[in-house]
């Protein structure tokens, strides 16, 4: 499956990753694949992925536009997005 | 329904100039805009930069106006949100509702200030004179969404 993060703010910065293109095998893992799986996922990269995805900062991930729990499901080309609380207005 | 995301200035008298004429039945308008401080925790703050979700904001911002939509019986609605590099006194976003009355325009434009706040993907990163920093989300911001869960229009 393929599908595409975008990364924004402080998530940006400190992963210096705006986007990117991730291919993952179609196996069981990929079929069961929901945005707290991505994020343990990316977390292995190196400890700083694993302090901005799976640490005190809290992430908001979104599938298509649309604002998800971390229980929602992504499947083959979604895009996905990684972001912290928003400060608008 | 109008949306609009820009790096530009917006000119709050032509907006809401526009909107009275969309409609003759036009009663009320309410309008809120919000500006960029000087001070924020304390410090002198001399930048502010907006950033956003390109694609996801647009859509964000329309379905929150659907949203008061099915609460409250209002004409019409508009928001300019600017992104980019601003400074102290500059514009930072302009919501407005028409209705045929005022009570109905001004929850409405509470209600959608209050989920833009909360919803719409924008993160405001400040220049202080210690430097940069990304602004932290403020619970008061998430309490004043809740409290539209309790209400009925």
């Amino acid at each position: 499956m393929k599908i595409k993060i975008f990364y924004f703010a402080r998530l940006k910065e400190t992963l210096k990753f705006s986007t990117e293109d991730l291919e993952l095998p179609d196996d069981a893992f990929a079929q069961a694949l929901t945005i707290l799986k991505l994020k343990a996922l990316l977390a292995k990269r190196s400890d700083v992925w694993q302090q901005m995805l799976l640490g005190k900062l809290k992430v908001r991930g979104a599938i298509n536009h649309e604002l998800v729990d971390d229980n929602a499901k992504i499947v083959d080309g979604d895009e996905v997005a990684f972001f912290p609380p928003v400060t608008g207005g | 329904m109008t949306v609009r995301v820009q790096t530009e200035d917006f000119d709050v008298g032509f907006e809401l100039n526009q909107l009275r004429h969309v409609r003759k039945d036009t009663g009320a308008i309410v309008s809120f805009v919000g500006q960029v401080r000087d001070l924020n925790d304390g410090d002198t703050v001399t930048r502010l930069t907006l950033e956003h979700y390109p694609g996801m904001t647009e859509k964000a911002l329309e379905g929150i106006i659907n949203q008061a939509k099915t609460r409250w019986n209002f004409f019409d609605a508009l928001i300019i949100h600017r992104v980019g590099s601003l400074k102290p006194t500059d514009q930072i976003v302009l919501v407005a509702v028409s209705g045929a009355h005022r009570v109905e325009a001004f929850k409405a434009c509470e209600f959608i200030m209050d989920f833009l706040k909360t919803e719409a993907p924008f993160w405001k990163k400040e220049v202080t004179q210690d430097g940069e920093r990304w602004l932290e989300a403020k619970q008061s911001d998430d309490l004043a969404r809740e409290r539209w869960a309790k209400t009925i229009a």
